[in-house]
């Protein structure tokens, strides 16, 4: 398996982590595209800014890409998440994953987002429209 | 001893900066630490779940610190 694992500051690129798990021996790529929601619970979001660890957040992707290879024949994984101010619309994660077939790429794409939400050191702080500042407490 | 706090998200919020250096006595344990800490900033208790990490893993069990360790207190992670 190979793999790719980037926290940036900078604009995602999808089509970027989908040609990392382009694969001749794959004819399934999944690719998950998490981008900000203009509301929460039904209050209007203006922006979001995303901390990491990065280090650990590293560490911990790496982690959850073996555990995805270990439950699922997947060649090829890419999760890039992006750090910093996000705007409403904005890409704030892809996960892309390859297979020889679409059931082990499906599944394992939604595993790696399930295990990043639960796991990845990264911290988002919503601030809405009219001025209140929300850090995410809630498991 | 001496190690590294970080703090990050809403443990940043609370104890109001990333790093710290605290002194610790020697053998202090992460449970201890963490109940220093809760004592000193009760608002991490109201998080629904503060995990520990020591030099950027998880800790599933209590252990004793060392000096140079990089200790984080993890809130609910909000990733993705």
């Amino acid at each position: 398996m190979k793999s790719t694992i980037r926290i940036t500051d900078s604009v995602l690129d999808p089509e970027e982590c989908r040609r990392f798990v382009a694969d001749n021996r794959c004819g399934g790529q999944t690719l998950f595209a998490g981008a900000v929601r203009d509301n929460t619970e039904g209050k209007k979001v203006e922006y979001l800014e995303y901390e990491a660890y990065i280090p650990m957040a590293e560490k911990e992707l790496a982690r959850i890409i073996n555990a995805s290879h270990e439950k699922w024949p997947v060649v090829k994984v890419a999760v890039h998440h992006r750090i910093g101010t996000l705007h409403v619309g904005e890409l704030a994660v892809v996960v892309a994953v390859s297979a020889a077939h679409r059931q082990a790429a499906f599944e394992a794409c939604m595993y790696l987002i399930d295990e990043l939400k639960k796991d990845v050191p990264i911290w988002k702080k919503e601030f809405f429209e009219d001025g209140e500042v929300v850090v995410s407490d809630r498991a | 001893m001496k190690i590294d706090l970080l703090a990050f998200g809403p443990s940043k919020e609370i104890i109001g900066q990333q790093k710290t250096t605290l002194e610790l006595p020697v053998g202090c344990t992460s449970d201890e630490l963490k109940a220093d800490l809760l004592g000193q900033y009760p608002a991490l208790g109201n998080l629904d779940s503060l995990r520990i990490a020591v030099n950027e893993t998880y800790l599933i069990e209590n252990v004793a610190l060392r000096e140079g360790d990089e200790v984080a207190i993890i809130p609910p992670v909000s990733g993705g």
